[in-house]
């Protein structure tokens, strides 16, 4: 099965409604309530960033018999320094992100713990595109 | 602990989720900062926050604890409401502060997740 959501960047009303939807989806699935958690959790901490950062972006979500494959690309500044972005704790979000309860640094180290396999890549001035995969056993 | 309990605890209001209240929960998390529940491995929890916005009911939703708490008498904007409703997330509203509510739960037996 394969989705697609565009996000706005900026839009925060609107953010957390793919990881919505896939959740929605994998629970008629019947996918594992641990596994569900931690494709959305992954997921909603992707999105919330593709809002805080980025101009746009689209998620493509792939549910296989085995797993999940997400990729979320996004037009935006890219990551000058990912090992810097992929500390606890550190964050370059607008005081508006840290007012909508995000922010702080932990997105990413998130995203990676829940993940089976994560990665990144990014272009600065040009956009980041992470990929994460969660198998379902 | 029943919801209804807790309701009673913090002087609550119910904006949503009323069918809820019958429910149990052991354990409670108080923080305005959403990537913090989002580390949570329990699920099931009471979320008392002072963060009134949509964010707090998508993570609610997200981590799969379906009752919010929320703190000093907060307003829930329309979007917060359609959202609860939506996801059948229990909203209680507490005159209280987050200090004051998760001290009373504390006392009365709810656990901390840490």
């Amino acid at each position: 099965m394969h989705f697609e959501y565009k996000v706005e960047g900026g839009d925060f009303t609107l953010a957390g409604y793919a990881s919505s939807q896939i959740k929605k989806t994998l629970k008629q699935l019947g996918a594992d309530p641990a596994v569900i958690k931690r494709v959305v959790v992954a997921l909603y901490e992707a999105e919330v960033n593709i809002v805080a950062h980025a101009y746009r972006g689209v998620i493509y979500a792939d549910i296989q018999p085995g797993g999940i494959i997400l990729r979320l690309v996004d037009e935006g500044p890219g990551i000058p320094d990912v090992e810097m972005a992929m500390t606890k704790g550190f964050s370059t979000a607008s005081p508006q992100v840290r007012e909508m309860g995000f922010g702080a640094g932990m997105g990413l180290p998130n995203i990676s713990e829940n993940a089976d396999s994560f990665s990144i890549e990014t272009e600065v001035n040009k956009g980041t595109t992470l990929t994460i995969e969660i198998n379902f056993k | 602990m029943l919801l209804s309990e807790i309701c009673e605890i913090v002087n609550g209001t119910v904006v949503s989720g009323e069918s809820r209240l019958n429910q149990k929960a052991e354990y409670a998390f108080a923080s305005d900062l959403m990537s913090d529940v989002l580390t949570l491995k329990v699920d099931h929890f009471v979320l008392i926050t002072g963060l009134a916005n949509v964010q707090s009911v998508r993570t609610a939703e997200m981590s799969d604890a379906p009752y919010l708490l929320l703190c000093r008498g907060k307003e829930v904007s329309e979007d917060m409401l359609k959202l609860a409703i939506e996801n059948n997330i229990l909203i209680i509203k507490s005159p209280f502060s987050m200090f004051k509510c998760a001290g009373l739960l504390y006392s009365a037996g709810i656990k901390p997740v840490y």
